[in-house]
């Protein structure tokens, strides 16, 4: 009890956000110096500085949010912490000028929920975020961890789990949308050969570009994931549970060992779990950076130690799944649901939501937009909702053109659509899918076929090899967007990308090759006016295909209103300008090589493209 | 090649198959590639065939049989980086550093690998630089970085 000696009654608590985006914006640099200047004040048995996970807004970190009063600190510099702690934690006046002020407004906002980026969001999966230090077991504890754990465990039948998880409507949060409560059933039902034994799975290979609630989940509330899925065995009675993370996420893997372990010593894991006579124990499998793991029975291979490859299914992992036993794997944001659900009812759960899709969905906003960061809102909410009021609209003004949705599977959603309400059925039928919810948003200089390009180029390079469709139908696809985008591209080509594209559907072994012809699909529904400009005028109207694009100076501009800078000069890669200064300056359309930096670096508008 | 330390490794996980994959991460981390001697070793002690441990170190995009410079630089290319740019910032690291995406410059100091999303789209373009993450670079600002990074 060393450790309850320790515990202290603080005036205030200074959370810092610690997820990697926060991180790398050197949000532990802000925590040292916090603490030193608290101490510098003699503030340390009043003030205590929390590192948590995401807190979301990660466009704005590093972040520091004030509790109580949820004050919220944004883009804070070491060099802002003394001033911010003298007037703050010490003469108890907030700083505005380290505030938030949204776009087209002009007075900061202090307190978090008041800021649109937050106002709207309903948060199930990530209850957790900003408020508790997810290395410390009892802090999830003191915000309701492992109640539900304690209440299955003790009051519930394994079919009464299962019941309240299906009357909840519960969908797979990692893109399929198949009912949880089913699944679970599925696998508790099937009978298990060769020994005995089912295991548990927790899908963490979040490999869809663009999307990363499953990383901020496991690094903000590792033990969110962890109860749901004691919970989930006890369900279907499994004794083995395994979380596969991705290799690219190391402090996830991290955050997970070090709460494993703290639910272990606390007797919430292992053999006899709060004396229920209870077995079940959890261990971590690193990814090793294939995106086809994320892929349900090519995960399992690799759990396995083999090659990440499919295989055709039935047989449903439910059916023969690890080491030919029933399996249930869900992922990452679906486990985290499940606490709330036994904790709170199915009843509370199904009233969020949408008639065939409940509860809420965790998006990453991403891509062209002013607010960047996680988001979590009930379903059926709008698209213009999450771009427009959450999202904070298109930077410096530009046009929303698309967003795109589901990653590679997925598709691109036109600005006709913006008041789609989002739920897995909607989404399907626009053409793309949920996915994990990676929303990547693009204005108007996103280039729609180079988008399809890089999906393309994208499954391809993933490809596994193992079925011809994939492996050689995507080279074929990426062939043709390859061409298009080089100005080289025939009338007939739009024909052949989607007869390739819909023989590559049907024929396809798995999900992988099933979906990616989609982000093809969507742009040639969508905007087929883009592919025709690449084809016949040999232009790309968004200036992105840069083979297509032709740099000049405006050497009136250049002289008259630059002074002739001389700035693209000494930024240029290919030595392709010449000028001095006061002068003209002129490119030589041989040497260039079409970086774009002259453009970006040109402060007066005299670059041109066209 | 330090041998001793393919052993512990091997000890580490108590020689099982099973763990292959976390075996030869574990190697990839030590040696910042995976050496033919140490797949020789792990191919013996597990008693699994060298097609086979060769055939998850070719699969596996950790996994790389080139030793890698001091500073791996990984440009991330996923869907919010590549809207904001990241292609060009890949081809400008290729200039600065005189390599090609993949290689390793000749003084082994940096190499240079695409990567598919890292997760901190919020940032993007997003650059890694062995553990570091560095957000929201532009082709202006990747010289400054790799100079950094150097000794």
């Amino acid at each position: 009890m060393a450790e309850k000696a320790k515990d202290k009654t603080y005036r205030l608590h200074l959370m810092v956000c610690a997820g990697t985006g926060c991180v790398s914006n050197h949000s532990y640099e802000i925590k040292e110096a916090l603490e030193k200047e608290i101490k510098k004040h003699g503030l340390e048995n009043e003030v205590t500085v929390v590192p948590t996970g995401c807190n979301g807004f990660c466009e704005r970190g590093p972040i520091l949010v004030v509790q109580p009063g949820n004050i919220f600190y944004q883009q804070l510099a070491v060099k802002d912490v003394p001033h911010l702690v003298e007037e703050h934690f010490l003469k108890g006046r907030l700083v505005s000028k380290f505030m938030y002020t949204p776009p087209e407004e002009k007075k900061p906002v202090p307190v978090l929920n008041d800021i649109p980026f937050f106002k709207k969001q309903v948060l199930i999966a990530l209850r957790n975020r900003g408020l508790i230090d997810p290395e410390k077991i009892d802090e999830s504890i003191a915000r309701d961890g492992y109640k539900a754990l304690v209440k299955a465990l003790t009051e519930m039948t394994p079919d009464k789990i299962i019941t309240e998880i299906t009357l909840s409507g519960l969908r797979g949060r990692g893109g399929a949308g198949f009912p949880t409560g089913l699944k679970w059933q599925l696998v508790r039902n099937a009978a298990s050969s060769n020994g005995g034994g089912k295991y548990i799975v927790c899908n963490g290979d979040e490999g869809d570009p663009g999307a990363f609630m499953d990383r901020s989940i496991l690094e903000a509330d590792p033990h969110a994931v962890i109860e749901g899925m004691v919970i989930g065995a006890k369900a279907i009675g499994a004794t083995a549970g395994f979380v596969y993370v991705r290799n690219e996420y190391p402090l996830a893997v991290q955050r997970l060992s070090i709460a494993l372990d703290q639910a272990r010593d606390y007797g919430l894991l292992g053999s006899d779990i709060l004396g229920t006579g209870f077995d079940f124990d959890i261990q971590i499998k690193r990814g090793a950076g294939a995106f086809v793991c994320g892929e349900e029975t090519a995960l399992m291979a690799s759990i396995e130690g083999r090659l990440g490859e499919p295989r055709p299914r039935p047989p449903y992992p439910a059916q023969s799944g690890l080491w030919g036993k029933p399996t249930c794997i869900n992922n990452v944001e679906t486990w985290a649901n499940v606490p709330m659900i036994i904790n709170r009812g199915a009843k509370w759960y199904a009233g969020i939501g949408t008639e065939t899709s409940k509860g809420t969905k965790v998006f990453s906003l991403v891509g062209k937009i002013n607010n960047t960061g996680l988001v979590e809102v009930p379903m059926g909410i709008s698209l213009r909702e999450i771009i427009y009021d959450i999202g904070g609209g298109i930077p410096g003004g530009k046009a929303f053109k698309a967003v795109q949705t589901g990653g590679p599977s997925g598709g691109c959603i036109p600005r006709e659509k913006i008041d789609l309400p989002i739920d897995y059925e909607s989404l399907t039928e626009a053409g793309s899918m949920m996915g994990s919810g990676g929303m990547v948003i693009m204005d108007q200089d996103t280039c729609m076929v180079d988008i399809a390009r890089y999906f393309l180029s994208f499954t391809h390079e993933e490809s596994c090899g193992k079925c011809t469709p994939c492996r050689e139908g995507t080279k074929a696809m990426l062939d043709i967007l390859t061409r298009i985008t080089a100005g080289k591209g025939t009338e007939e080509d739009i024909g052949l990308l989607q007869d390739l594209a819909l023989s590559i559907k049907d024929s396809a072994l798995c999900g992988l090759g099933k979906t990616a012809p989609n982000p093809v699909l969507t742009t040639l529904r969508y905007f087929r006016d883009e592919y025709e400009a690449h084809i016949r005028t040999k232009k790309c109207p968004a200036h992105v295909c840069r083979q297509l694009n032709i740099y000049t100076i405006n050497p009136e501009t250049c002289v008259k209103v630059g002074r002739g800078c001389d700035v693209c000069r000494r930024n240029c890669a290919s030595d392709a300008i010449t000028g001095q200064k006061n002068e003209a300056h002129v490119i030589d359309r041989a040497k260039c090589i079409k970086c774009g930096v002259c453009f970006d670096v040109c402060n007066f508008g005299a670059v041109k493209v066209d | 090649m330090n041998e001793q330390r393919v052993s512990e490794i091997l000890t580490k996980y108590q020689a099982d198959p099973g763990a292959v994959i976390a075996i030869l991460q574990d190697i990839q981390e030590e040696f910042s590639y995976l050496p033919k001697n140490a797949l020789m070793i792990v191919s013996r002690e597990l008693d699994i065939p060298l097609s086979r441990v060769l055939s998850l170190a070719t699969f596996y995009t950790a996994f790389s049989l080139k030793p890698k410079g001091k500073h791996p630089i990984h440009v991330c290319l996923g869907t919010a980086c590549h809207v904001r740019g990241a292609q060009l910032v890949l081809e400008k690291f290729e200039r600065e550093l005189g390599i090609k995406t993949g290689e390793t410059s000749p003084d082994m100091e940096y190499s240079l690998d695409a990567v598919r999303c890292v997760g901190c789209c919020g940032l993007a373009p997003v650059v890694m630089v062995g553990e570091d993450v560095h957000g929201k670079i532009t082709q202006t600002k990747a010289a400054g970085l790799i100079k950094k990074y150097k000794k």
